[in-house]
């Protein structure tokens, strides 16, 4: 069958909504798009346990520990399903790491931003991850069936990790008077940067249209973002705080609200490698996986011991 | 947006600007290859089969049935875990499923619904 036979057959069975898996035939491109969006995606569940990880030892109560210890340790989980589907696609763990560690493969930007209070560890789990599901919830539905079984996976851990979030700065929000300008100040510090996890606008995204031919994508930057400035504006309030956008206001022709200019300058900025903890984010990693390399040896040397114990015991019994 | 304020709290060691150059990082693996892949089953509860439920790596059968105890069931998804390394997975081939199963398509009357009866049959 020439390639053009295959790529039609490939394309007949996405818009039939049928799961494209590992050993099927499929475009090149398709392959290389998911193997970058995928790990792309890892590294950022796995860099996005630093930010939050920096505050376990510092959490108010033992309550709070707990719930941290486990959100973060599900972004390691996260990180660990999603490097498993990408696997599927031919590419190996330590290919993704070292492009994670040489600065190759990019991570999400919002994690290059300080944790400076306890007020942003509410702010994270609301308003991060709450960035996040949106744009994890139609990848249930991806094309290729190892990130959407992946990415289901991930999205039921994930509503823990919002409402525990708001329901830590809804506390705060009905304590003291300091603690109620720190949940305001954390909102302030994280709002723009949350909607520009979306990415850029649609017309300058440049990946977005096969994406959405091939059901990579179900729904585009600007509509995703929408709906969760929509959810956000509404949530603000029960908070008794307010959004750092003057221009944000409710529509009464679209039934959305409207909001301002988004600083794109600062998002390329960060992206580009200049925001205030990509440095520290990527050392830290790059520290934790070459002092990590005795754990991995001596792991490697009890599972031969321990191959050979077996040899040995079934030696005798035979 | 203050993105290039200095903060001195929280993030303590990018700020104290002791994030030294670590060394060989171009040294790809860190030396020792990369753990076997590992496909991990679990069962839900008693009485029902053990499912695919995704991969992992792992130095040895033991340390992948601990790891897939802390990812795969840390909500009480599991009573029992299979774990099978990757690479002893044999499988059918994509490529050659229309006509591998090609056989059990012409064989209706292997279906109840391709017997017509009566209404007045109950419970069958
Ligand atoms: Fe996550
Ligand atoms: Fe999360």
């Amino acid at each position: 069958m020439a390639v053009q036979n295959f790529e039609q057959i490939f394309q007949q069975k996405i818009d039939d909504d049928i799961r494209i898996e590992p050993k099927d035939w499929m475009p090149e491109k398709y392959r290389q798009t998911l193997i970058r969006q995928i790990s792309q995606h890892a590294h950022s569940e796995i860099v996005g346990m630093l930010p939050e990880g920096s505050w376990i030892s510092r959490a108010p109560s033992l309550k709070r520990k707990q719930i941290l210890v486990a959100k973060v340790q599900d972004e390691a989980g996260h990180g660990l399903y999603l490097y498993s589907a990408a696997e599927t696609l031919g590419i190996s763990r330590d290919e993704m790491i070292e492009q994670l560690h040489s600065g190759k493969a990019k991570y999400s930007s919002i994690f290059n931003y300080p944790t400076i209070t306890w007020a942003d560890m509410g702010a994270i789990g609301w308003l991060v991850d709450g960035a996040a599901i949106m744009n994890q919830v139609p990848l249930c539905r991806a094309s290729y069936g190892p990130y959407s079984r992946a990415m289901i996976r991930v999205c039921k851990e994930e509503s823990f990790h919002q409402r525990q979030g708001f329901e830590a700065l809804l506390v705060l929000s009905k304590g003291t008077a300091e603690q109620k300008a720190m949940v305001q100040d954390a909102i302030d510090r994280w709002w723009w940067p949350s909607i520009m996890m979306f990415g850029p606008h649609d017309a300058e995204s440049s990946n977005s249209e096969s994406s959405m031919k091939w059901k990579i994508k179900r729904f585009s930057n600007d509509e995703l973002r929408q709906r969760f400035v929509d959810m956000i504006a509404e949530q603000v309030k029960l908070l008794g705080m307010t959004l750092p956008d003057p221009d944000l206001k409710w529509n009464e022709d679209t039934k959305h609200y409207d909001f301002g200019k988004i600083n794109w300058e600062e998002f390329w900025n960060v992206v580009s490698g200049n925001g205030p903890c990509n440095k520290q984010r990527l050392d830290t990693r790059k520290k934790a996986w070459e002092e990590g390399v005795w754990v991995r040896e001596a792991a490697a040397a009890h599972a031969e011991k321990r191959k050979q114990r077996v040899v040995v015991k079934e030696g005798i019994a035979a | 947006m203050n993105l290039f304020r200095k903060y001195y709290y929280g993030d303590y060691d990018s700020m104290k600007g002791n994030s030294g150059e670590p060394a060989n990082t171009n040294d790809k693996s860190s030396g020792a290859p990369e753990w076997p892949l590992f496909e991990i089953f679990i069962r839900s509860k008693q009485g029902l089969d053990h499912k695919h439920v995704g991969s992992l790596h792992a130095a040895d059968a033991q340390m992948a049935v601990e790891n897939a105890r802390d990812v795969y069931t840390r909500r009480q998804e599991g009573v029992s875990i299979w774990v099978v390394e990757s690479k002893h997975i044999h499988a059918s081939n994509p490529d050659e499923a229309e006509s591998f199963y090609e056989p059990a398509n012409d064989k209706v009357y292997r279906h109840p619904t391709f017997y017509d009866l009566p209404d007045e049959v109950d419970h069958m």
